[in-house]
């Protein structure tokens, strides 16, 4: 079976602190993809082309609520519905690692594969004035000069909770197969039918059970934690100054 | 969606062309009428696409959207938008019944391939269905045939009443095809949600942030942001002038006046179209901060 690559989200782990979109941003606006260009961007209504952006949603009603920080790329969909719709072929899904591109240099601007994106993950540069979206780093991910273990893209290696894995999700032994395997991966909106490669980890209540041997240290030999001797009120404290 | 101008001038000035072509065909008309007429429709069709390069970015390089004719509509509008105005052209000229027949054929194609762009999208429920390719044969060929009654009242009185009467009857027929889509997009619910959305299975879900505090191309290209009173004045506009106004005045006698009572109509219903027309990725920007 073909390579898919993809990014699988964990939700659970994401404290929503954008170092992945600013990583993003950083790293594609100098590489073979940028610039991704900004309007206004010191003034009131900043703006700007962005391949990754982490949003914030409330789930629940006060006082029972849940905050979900919900990082939103271009998912690398199995069947891109953006794809066929290009009239130019400037938009393609590449056949051997499943990466969706845009070719800048034959995209018209017709802002017609964003209609057929139901992700909004795609942007036109204010600029340049041709589609965007997320390359999942195409142009470092491959490059035999970075060391191994920095072949990701930025966003996954700038994570700092490690919130975001890569990896071929047709792999069944890739570290993002398997998370989607064990941990619930689910796909965004499955009722288009659009077969995402890219994966969310759910929330998950995390808990712990304490057993009662835990409570006490058990490697201790004489049991007997708690009852050290008190030292006398007139023994020599430990800053000479207060008393026991 | 936000209506963008260009495409409401292309869709409504080319559907009008068409028609017009479509009406000429028919009535076989005669020569100062079918020449003039030609020419007419011709530069509809050619203000039509004008209009289009302005809804592109990079305009200069719109002669490689002809490429992928294989899988994209639109791809394939921009083949058959040509194509017809050569065959109408040559039709123009040349008077050729396999011509004009040919004409017919690439006219009734350019209809299908504009319905199918915007019917062939699932996640636009609202012009996923057959009603929007049947709309914008019926809505152009309405309008054409006005302007054609128009024509022939100047040019040709003999054949005024008959076309007078086509332009009604197809009219009628047009607004009744609208209606029932107005109908149909009333009772539409929308099959994603918040909750398919981000994938967090709970009813109460109210989005806190977009990732960016001053709007991005996903909040200017999907949002009209217009009030709610623009909207619906839009949808009466499109709903008076579409036909029950044009056909008062066709009855009248004033065939011009309801031609372009009819083409005001016309651009309030297409922009109605892109206005009404929900995306999902809507969803993911609800709120600002």
């Amino acid at each position: 079976m073909s390579k898919q690559l993809a990014l699988v989200i964990d939700l659970n782990v994401c404290v929503g602190c954008h170092a992945c979109v600013t990583s993003c941003k950083e790293w594609n606006t100098q590489g073979a993809a940028g610039p991704l260009t900004d309007q206004n961007a010191y003034g009131a209504d900043p703006t700007g082309t962005f391949f990754n952006r982490v949003q914030t949603f409330e789930v629940g009603e006060f006082p029972n609520t849940e905050t979900v920080h919900f990082p939103k790329s271009c998912l690398h969909c199995e069947d891109p519905p953006c794809v066929p719709v290009c009239p130019t072929g400037a938009s393609y899904k590449r056949a051997e690692d499943g990466i969706v591109l845009v070719d800048y240099d034959k995209c018209i601007g017709c802002k017609y594969c964003s209609w057929a994106c139901p992700y909004g993950a795609r942007e036109v540069d204010g600029e340049q004035k041709v589609m965007k979206k997320c390359t999942l780093c195409v142009d470092r991910i491959y490059d035999a000069k970075l060391p191994e273990a920095e072949r990701k893209p930025a966003c996954v290696l700038a994570c700092p909770t490690s919130a975001r894995l890569f990896g071929d999700i047709h792999d069944p032994e890739s570290e993002a197969s398997r998370a989607i395997r064990e941990q619930g991966g689910y796909a965004l909106m499955p009722e288009w039918g659009t077969h995402p490669a890219n994966h969310y980890l759910p929330r998950r209540k995390t808990g712990k059970r304490l057993h009662a041997d835990e409570l006490e240290r058990h490697d201790n030999p004489l049991k007997v934690d708690g009852r050290l001797p008190r030292p006398s009120p007139d023994a020599p404290a430990l800053d000479d100054v207060t008393s026991w | 969606m936000n209506p963008a101008w260009s495409v409401v001038l292309l869709t409504t000035l080319i559907g009008a062309g068409q028609g017009l072509y479509l009406a000429l065909f028919a009535a076989q008309a005669p020569a100062p009428l079918m020449r003039i007429g030609i020419v007419l429709s011709l530069a509809l069709l050619a203000a039509g696409l004008a209009a289009s390069f302005f809804h592109l970015g990079r305009p200069e390089r719109a002669w490689r959207s002809a490429a992928k004719w294989r899988t994209s509509w639109l791809s394939r509008e921009v083949i058959a938008l040509p194509l017809f105005m050569a065959l109408a052209a040559a039709y123009g000229w040349t008077q050729d019944p396999a011509v004009g027949w040919a004409g017919v054929a690439a006219c009734l194609a350019l209809f299908v391939c504009t319905g199918m762009i915007y019917a062939c999208l699932p996640f636009l429920q609202e012009w996923r269905t057959p009603l929007t390719v049947v709309n914008f044969i019926l809505l152009g060929c309405a309008s054409g045939l006005t302007l054609a009654a128009a024509l022939a009242a100047w040019l040709h009185p003999e054949l005024a009443r008959a076309s007078a009467i086509a332009a009604l009857v197809v009219g009628a027929l047009a607004y009744l095809g609208r209606l029932a889509s107005l109908a149909r997009n009333a009772r539409l619910r929308p099959k994603s949600t918040l909750a398919t959305a981000i994938g967090v299975k709970h009813p109460k879900i109210t989005q806190i942030a977009q990732g960016a505090m001053g709007g991005s191309f996903n909040t200017r290209e999907f949002f009209h942001g217009r009030p709610r009173e623009v909207v619906r004045a839009a949808r009466w506009t499109c709903l008076a002038l579409v036909f029950p106004v044009p056909a008062l005045l066709l009855l009248a006698g004033q065939p011009l006046v309801a031609f372009l009572a009819q083409y005001v109509g016309l651009l309030a219903e297409r922009w109605y179209f892109f206005a009404e027309a929900k995306h999902p990725q809507n969803l993911y920007y609800q709120a600002i901060a």
